[in-house]
């Protein structure tokens, strides 16, 4: 019986052994996306992004052919530190790439300092990723960035009271922080603050206790991909009737699910650093060949984080000329300034973290569909969780 | 293999320990098998990241076996167990209270066959369904309870910033996963000895009749409740280790631990390989992770849908035709548990009112 038994077993090491083999010349990117489950569509458009640069811009750089390798993590931090470690260690690549949440890159940052290979946060959120490790940078957004402004915001255009609802982990915090102290400090009170699990998320009976506090407004930040969700229920709860608005870090009106959620979004403003409305030459040719190659998919917020993580990696590797030693990558890419479909933006050589124009966004209806357009904008912001200390 | 003549007992007597002692026997096929597990260590050692997870579903798998195809517990909450193990080594790395990877693993083990031992008593409760039904909620209970507890368990981000020293104070956890992999081979190798001369023995022959048919079990004198609260321990002491492995393998550890989809897919790879002969989660974990790890690469987006085919038709090509759960593994029980001096009954002989 244990003959039979055995044989995948030799099957499976056979297939083990018959690994990659590497090539002179090749840069690898290891790329650690939630291709599936509830993060599924932030994975999705960061790599659509990723393969649109190589498509513009050729797979060759200073000399180094450009190979992605792409691994699923389901947005779990388990899976992203294993596959952080086998794409250092088997696959031998030169950056990594991705982490569609915080905890996914949270776990890998040790990794990164170990291994001295740099990590672009091309999804993730959260002020300290950054500092967790000297080897990662990010083209993504910190959550302070946003929610301090709509914090600001809010307190100057007429909204006195508001009940915060967030998902209970880091990102969550730093936004619920951020923005309570931005708004309170603008004379704004928060009556409630309300923490919703990460994983499964029903807000119904969050929303109904928001609503019984009667706010004027709620603030929500929930990871890419659940505000169809918040908003669906948002407004079978009746909450837009009540007269309350919704407001936040640009997360919940998401470009990728904006046109699902209805006409009754119409009206929620938003602080972020992307919309596909935005009003630049850069940005509109950008939309147009990213909805081309992907079916007339919307690029989101997350899909610019992917684009410029390429860039930076592109630019950094002719700065470097082909050369993959991670400290000299880290040296070429701190500092980095160009034009982004978002905007300008740089890369802070004291913290590597991304410094970006925020804007204040209104839903509105536009050809017959919804977008956040931009009507006020806050020039290069950095990271408020950093520039405190 | 039939049942000897036990016309005497002082006959029965010697056949019995001919029994026990050609059971304890290794055979050919089982030395291969643990050679090949250790020749990896040489190799290949650009895949000792892989194996070394492999190892850890395979201790997974083999501590659910030792419920499931020994004593018949079925169960979709053994992460429980395993979750409890990995926090406790987690933590006790994280705040420096044993600092040493096998006492701070021990010590694991202990945390996940002390937390098996208080809910064996609920478990025992009852027949599959109802045991099914509470193995998965207690392991939701203990999920949530990590989520709610986020000062100690770092919640929904994981606990982060564990530093793992070195193992007997020699031998530091490296990049390449090359200690993890010794390390936690011969952890499994240890476990798989005990298993072994566990089930070979006459407390694991008498699982094995509670488990063929609990009444007759309990009418030739066979006591149940210690019997089962005993292995569910063991095995629970087992899965305590297995998430001590992977925390202090990977020097995190987050709620995934403690998931229901780990309790799932720890039946699943027990299922791929066979229960009740303590090779299938071995064998299981090595099919089901290099084919995970092959098709997720191929194709990172659609990944699931393969694996999901593949599992189908793995149950239906490895087993002649799907009999439910039970028959099969019934059926396999029975051929090893030979000893039986009563040809094998109808091989689904009800489990209902088994407890006298």
């Amino acid at each position: 019986m244990l003959k039979h038994l055995l044989t995948p077993l030799a099957v499976a090491l056979g297939l083990a052994a018959a690994g990659p083999a590497s090539a002179q010349g090749v840069v690898k990117i290891g790329v650690i996306e939630a291709m599936t489950g509830q993060q599924q569509s932030t994975g999705v458009q960061t790599l659509a992004a990723m393969r649109l640069y190589m498509q513009q811009h050729g797979d060759t750089v200073a000399g180094k052919k450009i190979e992605l390798i792409v691994k699923d993590d389901g947005a779990v931090a388990d899976n992203s530190k294993r596959l952080a470690q086998e794409l250092i260690v088997r696959d031998k690549v030169s950056f990594l790439v991705g982490f569609a949440v915080t905890p996914t890159a949270l776990a890998v940052a040790p990794l990164a300092t170990e291994a001295k290979v740099p990590t672009i946060v091309a999804n993730a959120g959260t002020s300290i990723i950054t500092e967790r490790s000297p080897y990662i940078l990010r083209t993504s957004f910190t959550l302070p960035q946003s929610s301090v402004i709509i914090g600001e915001w809010a307190a100057k255009n007429g909204i006195k009271k508001v009940v915060t609802i967030v998902s209970d982990y880091a990102p969550g915090a730093d936004s619920e922080k951020t923005f309570t102290e931005a708004f309170t400090k603008g004379g704004g009170q928060v009556l409630e603050a309300v923490k919703v699990p990460l994983a499964a998320p029903d807000f119904a009976p969050f929303l109904q206790r928001a609503r019984d506090a009667s706010p004027d407004a709620i603030f929500v930040f929930v990871p890419s991909g659940q505000g169809a969700t918040f908003v669906k229920q948002f407004i079978e709860r009746g909450l837009d009737k009540a007269g309350i608005k919704i407001i936040g870090p640009g997360d919940v009106t998401d470009d990728d699910l904006l046109n699902g959620m209805g006409e009754q979004v119409i009206g929620t403003v938003t602080a972020h650093m992307y919309s596909a409305d935005h009003p630049s030459e850069l940005n509109k040719t950008y939309v147009e060949a990213f909805k081309k190659a992907n079916n007339g998919l919307r690029p989101n917020f997350m899909s610019v984080g992917g684009y410029d993580a390429m860039h930076l990696i592109y630019e950094a590797l002719k700065k470097t000329n082909g050369d993959t030693n991670g400290d000299k990558l880290m040296a070429a890419m701190k500092g980095m300034a160009w034009d982004s479909p978002r905007g300008p933006i740089s890369i802070d050589p004291e913290t590597r973290d991304i410094v970006q124009n925020i804007y204040i966004r209104k839903v509105e209806k536009k050809n017959g569909e919804l977008y956040n357009v931009e009507f006020a904008t806050f020039d290069a912001v950095k990271d408020p969780g950093k520039a405190k200390k | 293999m039939r049942g000897p003549d036990v016309s005497t007992s002082a006959a029965l007597a010697s056949a019995i320990s001919a029994q026990f002692s050609a059971r304890a026997r290794w055979s050919p096929l089982e030395m291969v098998f643990w050679l090949g597990a250790f020749s990896t260590i040489w190799l290949l050692p650009e895949q000792h990241l892989i194996l070394t997870e492999i190892v850890i579903w395979a201790l997974l798998a083999l501590s659910l076996d030792l419920i499931l195809g020994y004593a018949g517990i079925i169960s979709l909450g053994h992460a429980a167990f395993f979750g409890v193990g990995a926090y406790t080594a987690g933590l006790l790395a994280k705040h420096a209270l044993v600092g040493e990877p096998v006492l701070a693993l021990l010590v694991s083990g202990l945390a996940g066959g002390a937390f098996g031992f208080a809910t064996s008593f609920l478990v025992l409760r009852g027949t599959d369904l109802t045991r099914l039904m509470v193995t998965l909620g207690v392991a939701l209970l203990v999920r949530e309870i990590a989520n709610r507890a986020a000062w100690l368990t770092g919640g929904a981000d994981g606990l982060q910033g564990i530093d793992m020293q070195p193992v007997l104070g020699l031998f530091r956890f490296d990049l390449y996963g090359h200690t993890a992999y010794i390390y936690s081979l011969t952890v499994l190798f240890v476990l798989f000895l005990l298993a072994r001369r566990v089930v070979g023995s006459p407390f694991g022959l008498s699982l094995l009749a509670i488990k063929g048919n609990p009444l007759r079990a309990s009418a030739v004198g066979i006591g149940q409740t210690w019997r089962l609260v005993g292995i569910y321990t063991l095995a629970a002491a087992y899965a305590g280790i297995a998430g001590g492995l992977l925390t202090q393998t990977t020097a995190f550890t987050s709620l995934e631990s403690l998931s229901f989809d780990r309790s799932a897919d720890a039946l699943l790879v027990l299922i791929i390989g066979g229960t009740g002969h303590l090779y299938g989660g071995l064998i299981g974990a090595v099919v089901f992770r290099f084919a995970q790890d092959w098709i997720s690469t191929a194709t990172p987006q659609y990944w699931q849908f393969w694996i999901g085919l593949f599992l189908v038709l793995i149950v239906l090509v490895g087993r002649d035709r799907i009999g439910g759960w039970f028959a099969p593994l019934r059926r396999l029980a029975d051929r090893i548990s030979g000893w039986r001096p009563w040809r094998p009954g109808p091989a689904a002989a009800p489990d209902e009112g088994g407890r006298p």
